[in-house]
């Protein structure tokens, strides 16, 4: 059996989508956890370029950057595909995801880190950029269809992060009202086996995230 | 192919469009290109790429794809034949990263560059070279990022050889050292002299006059 090694943070929500496609695959795997204010020689002699997690390593290869790696995960361990078969579906599924990444998470990251008129601002950018994905719901019970996908798989931080960050900050972007599917999709996904019981403890990232809002509200 | 209507909505002077241009003309597909005015965009270019609203959008057989590198792979994915990703798992996914790290490094920093002054423009253009020195090393000994022949990465990575080329020329920055990035400098060469891709490239002097044009409006809109 080839050795399968995950190199993550405690907190960070992007090796997560790792964890939860190497369990959905039922892929063995060892976990290293990193501290990034001490960087391991691993980690930056597997990553270089950009010396941040998660990183795969495997065969003795390093995969670096969490939708590539997602995707590395899909082409090499054949069971419950991630990313549907026709090309026009897995195209429309890499669109959200890289959507996800440019413009979902930073403008939630935006609201998190204002206050004030800033952060009214920035909640509504973040609504706007979420409706797309309140759209692309329609009909569906994740966003792979019955079973969870890709683009679940690259939303899923926000069934948690994405409320944690709502508390801390005082603010509320995923309203029932204005996001019923998204909302009813967040309940679904975060119940989800593999996904419940990987989530970091509640309060220990709600003490990190405080700290980071605060520090960065200092400035 | 017959039967199939593959339309590419782009901008001549895109840079992202001319990579989907030249996955269509190396996998040899026959296309309805359709010429974008940017400031006045099409119901068409809207309808299809909501979202964005931007070029490059590919509409095969009357559904639309947006974004230049998903376009790529979704090219690769539906015409089988000259492939442009490699087989393997794990090279595709260091092509992949390469390409990424292109739009997501490269290309702000070349930007950044083009649309500052004074201080910030040097400070980016030294960014922009130790990014393009980084993306040599995944060059390695080869003629191409894809080996003997063009591929995934030389199709993101090759229109830089043009714009940042106009960059430099415009903005009076060094970005392509050619002694500092020896190989990077020899790709850049043989990539645009490339058969296929040679033939897609925009007019050069065109192409500097308009991007001439651009960094009139950016500099006199930040001095």
């Amino acid at each position: 059996m080839a050795e399968v090694k995950l190199l993550r943070t405690w907190s960070s929500p992007f090796p997560l989508r790792i964890v939860w496609a190497l369990q959905l695959k039922g892929v063995p795997y060892e976990t290293i956890y990193e501290d990034l204010s001490n960087k391991s020689p691993l980690l930056l002699q597997s990553n270089p370029v950009h010396k941040k997690v998660p990183v795969l390593l495997h065969n003795g290869n390093a995969v670096v950057e969490s939708l590539i790696i997602l995707e590395y995960v899909d082409e090499t361990w054949k069971e419950n595909p991630l990313l549907p078969e026709d090309p026009l579906d897995r195209a429309t599924a890499r669109f959200w995801a890289r959507y996800i990444d440019d413009k979902v998470l930073p403008s939630i990251w935006e609201s998190f880190t204002k206050e004030g008129k800033e952060q009214e601002e920035g909640i509504v950018k973040a609504k706007e950029n979420l409706k797309y994905l309140e759209e692309e719901l329609k009909g569906k019970k994740f966003f792979g269809g019955d079973k969870v996908g890709f683009v679940d798989i690259a939303l899923g931080w926000l069934t948690y992060y994405g409320s944690l960050f709502e508390d801390i900050a005082g603010m509320k972007v995923v309203t029932k009202e204005e996001f019923p599917l998204l909302s009813a999709w967040a309940a679904t996904f975060a119940d989800v086996p593999i996904i419940k019981d990987n989530w970091p403890s509640r309060d220990k990232l709600i003490a990190k995230f405080q700290a980071i809002r605060d520090s960065i509200l200092k400035e | 192919m017959s039967g199939e209507s593959v339309k590419l909505l782009g901008y001549w002077a895109s840079p992202f469009a001319l990579r989907v241009k030249w996955a269509l003309k190396l996998k040899e597909i026959e296309y309805q290109y359709v010429e974008e005015d940017l400031p006045n965009k099409s119901p068409l270019l809207l309808r299809y790429n909501p979202v964005h609203k931007r070029v490059p959008v590919l509409v095969h057989d009357g559904k639309p794809v947006a974004e230049s590198l998903i376009i790529l792979e979704y090219i690769d994915e539906t015409w089988k034949h000259n492939p442009i990703l490699p087989q393997d798992p794990y090279e595709r996914a260091q092509a992949r990263f390469w390409a990424g790290f292109i739009d997501e490094k490269c290309v702000p920093a070349i930007m950044s560059a083009f649309t500052n002054q004074g201080e910030e423009k040097e400070k980016a253009a030294k960014e922009a070279r130790e990014n393009l020195k980084t993306l040599e090393s995944a060059l390695g000994g080869k003629d191409f990022f894809g080996g003997e022949t063009v591929g995934f990465v030389d199709i993101a990575a090759g229109w830089i050889g043009l714009w940042a080329r106009n960059v430099e020329e415009i903005a009076e920055v060094n970005l392509i050292d050619a002694e500092t990035m020896p190989l990077l400098n020899a790709w850049f060469g043989r990539v645009l002299e490339a058969p296929v891709l040679k033939e897609c490239v925009p007019p050069r002097d065109k192409l500097l006059e308009h991007n001439r044009g651009f960094h009139k409006i950016l500099t006199a809109a930040s001095s």
